[in-house]
């Protein structure tokens, strides 16, 4: 962050009439941050029936489909109850679809239709404090909404642990990885059209391939090692450990892989909405 | 010489073969207010965007407030207003909201949020309006909130992009007095505009763009008098009348423009015999306009 070093005072006229005021800018700014957050949460206000709604309808509705249909055939899996084993399993489609979906399509549209991105960079934010506080705030969202889920299993008969505090966090990482994600695809993506191409060629795809219904182990040799690439089976793993008892080696793993699959999707997020909204 | 809010020297920039701006110098002294005129895609556009740094030139100097671009354009963002020529706005929230995200988005500290928020109220005349979403504001209700949210932060430097385009006349000219307002003052302003009228009322200085370049720059009356003369004749006829009325203008020296019915023979003060019968008038800046851009306007 050498930019932050170079970051230059600002005297600043407020107006005829006003005190010179003294403001620093640099890069990542907390005031700039703050701002495009501010902005998504009055606007989240006005939209958040709808969101919570369906949030909480998908897990239970999974949660009752996979539960009690695939629960009558089989109660145990890999040594837990299956209804726990997939209310757990679903914090991960929870995070995916409250991260990656809105990171996808709403920020196309705020780019493309709304102009919302055009009036926001004419203020003192750049690209990647906007990609940033974008993802920051999804992931916020992601890590709120991914415990609905267990809370609903919770009702369905879970056990509550302290360790189901680590539950929220680490949707939060893993809705951070996937808001980038989706922001990424919104800045290389065309048109609507294409968003078809990610949601079945690799969204789908990797939610089923998660561990979140049933086990990779039962899966061939080649597809686990390909779960070790999916980032959503990192977070199944993390929050399974979390809810039934932490494996502190395969966990510290799980969360680097999730921290990686971050850090990789910021910049190639920051990288891709720059080209696009940069000309 | 007084300080400049902007200044703007052989800036080029390309949009892969398209030239969008091809040498441009722009000069926008403190506290006046410049009117940018030019036809569609003569280049005002991708000029207001390069201010922000939303465009970036390929070559050529850009200052903005004594910053240089684009190294330093946050800083020179945080000091002015930008008026956009799409609405913006977020259309869900009520009119305050959308003041109050502007008044994050330019830092302004917490003490001074709520009355940056009843002053652009004020300015777009819209505190009765307060809590009504943006989506049940009329066109001109909502121009007028987008200049003031550009406002809020009382800006050093407003650009406007646009500012009546597709706005009902009477609406048009409640924003003209907006505008006169501001620069009155003291605020600077640049306005792009593709209306004469609008360029002549509100602008100290015109600066004429065609093919991303400048092709005239000062005071309106001067510009008139230096290029099209004080007195046009319009003569009116059937297309061949016009085009034999053209070819004896050329053999006096006499510059031509046409309208869709007319010719219009200008710098004809002082000449009487040898003209052919039309209707006399004074010299506008559209005279100007269309004889240096080669495009009718409306």
């Amino acid at each position: 962050m050498s930019d932050v070093a170079r970051s230059s005072e600002l005297a600043r006229t407020a107006g005829p009439g006003q005190a010179v005021r003294r403001q620093r800018v640099g890069r990542l700014d907390i005031a700039a941050l703050k701002g495009v957050l501010i902005r998504e949460a009055v606007n989240f206000a006005s939209y958040w029936r709808g969101t919570t709604f369906s949030s909480t309808m998908e897990p239970t509705v999974y949660l009752i489909a996979f539960g009690f249909g695939f629960g009558s055939l089989v109660s145990q899996v890999a040594g837990y109850d299956y209804v726990d084993f997939v209310g757990t399993g679903t914090v991960a489609t929870a995070v995916l679809f409250s991260a990656a979906f809105p990171a996808m399509f709403g920020t196309f549209v705020k780019a493309t239709f709304q102009h919302t991105y055009d009036a926001i960079l004419a203020a003192p934010v750049d690209t990647e404090e906007l990609v940033t506080a974008e993802a920051v705030w999804m992931a916020t969202r992601a890590g709120t909404y991914g415990c609905i889920p267990l809370l609903v299993a919770m009702a369905f008969g879970l056990d509550p642990r302290l360790s189901m505090l680590a539950v929220p966090p680490i949707a939060f990482i893993a809705g951070f990885g996937w808001a980038c994600f989706g922001i990424m695809i919104s800045g290389l993506m065309k048109s609507f059209e294409n968003f078809n191409y990610v949601v079945s060629g690799v969204l789908t795809p990797m939610m089923l391939t998660a561990g979140t219904f049933f086990p990779l182990s039962g899966l061939p040799q080649w597809a686990q090692v390909l779960g070790n690439v999916n980032p959503l089976h990192h977070c199944v793993e993390l929050v399974r450990h979390a809810s039934f008892g932490w494996q502190p080696g395969a966990d510290v793993l799980h969360l680097g892989a999730l921290l990686l699959f971050g850090l990789i999707t910021w910049r190639l997020a920051v990288f891709a909405m720059t080209r696009k909204l940069i000309t | 010489m007084p300080a400049l809010a902007i200044r703007l020297r052989s800036v080029v920039k390309h949009y892969g073969d398209i030239k969008a701006v091809d040498g441009l110098d722009l000069d926008v002294p403190e506290g006046t207010c410049v009117g940018l005129l030019g036809p569609n895609g003569a280049g005002k556009s991708t000029t207001m965007k390069m201010l922000t740094a939303q465009a970036i030139a390929d070559s050529g100097e850009l200052e903005v407030l004594g910053y240089t671009l684009p190294g330093q354009s946050k800083q020179s963002r945080a000091e002015m207003g930008v008026t956009p020529q799409l609405d913006n706005l977020d259309t869900t929230l009520t009119v305050e909201q959308n003041l109050l995200v502007f008044t994050y988005l330019y830092r302004l500290p917490r003490s001074e949020r709520r009355p940056a928020i009843e002053r652009a109220l004020d300015i777009a005349n819209l505190a009765d309006r307060r809590h009504t979403k943006v989506d049940k504001l009329s066109g001109g209700m909502r121009r007028r909130l987008l200049i003031a949210r550009a406002l809020v932060h009382r800006p050093r430097l407003l650009l406007l992009d646009e500012p009546t385009v597709g706005l009902d006349p009477q609406v048009r000219q409640e924003l003209w007095a907006l505008i006169d307002a501001l620069r009155n003052e003291g605020t600077s302003i640049l306005m792009s505009t593709h209306y004469i009228e609008e360029a002549e009322r509100l602008a100290d200085t015109v600066t004429i763009m065609s093919k991303g370049c400048a092709v005239a720059t000062g005071l309106p009356r001067d510009l008139v008098i230096e290029h099209a003369g004080r007195e046009v004749l319009e003569v009116y006829g059937p297309p061949a009348r016009l085009a034999e009325v053209e070819a004896s203008a050329a053999g006096c020296m006499l510059r031509t423009r046409r309208t869709g019915t007319s010719v219009a023979l200008l710098g004809v003060e002082g000449r009487n015999g040898d003209l052919p019968h039309g209707e006399r008038r004074a010299t506008t800046l559209e005279d100007v306009f269309v004889l240096l851009t080669g495009e009718e306007v409306r």
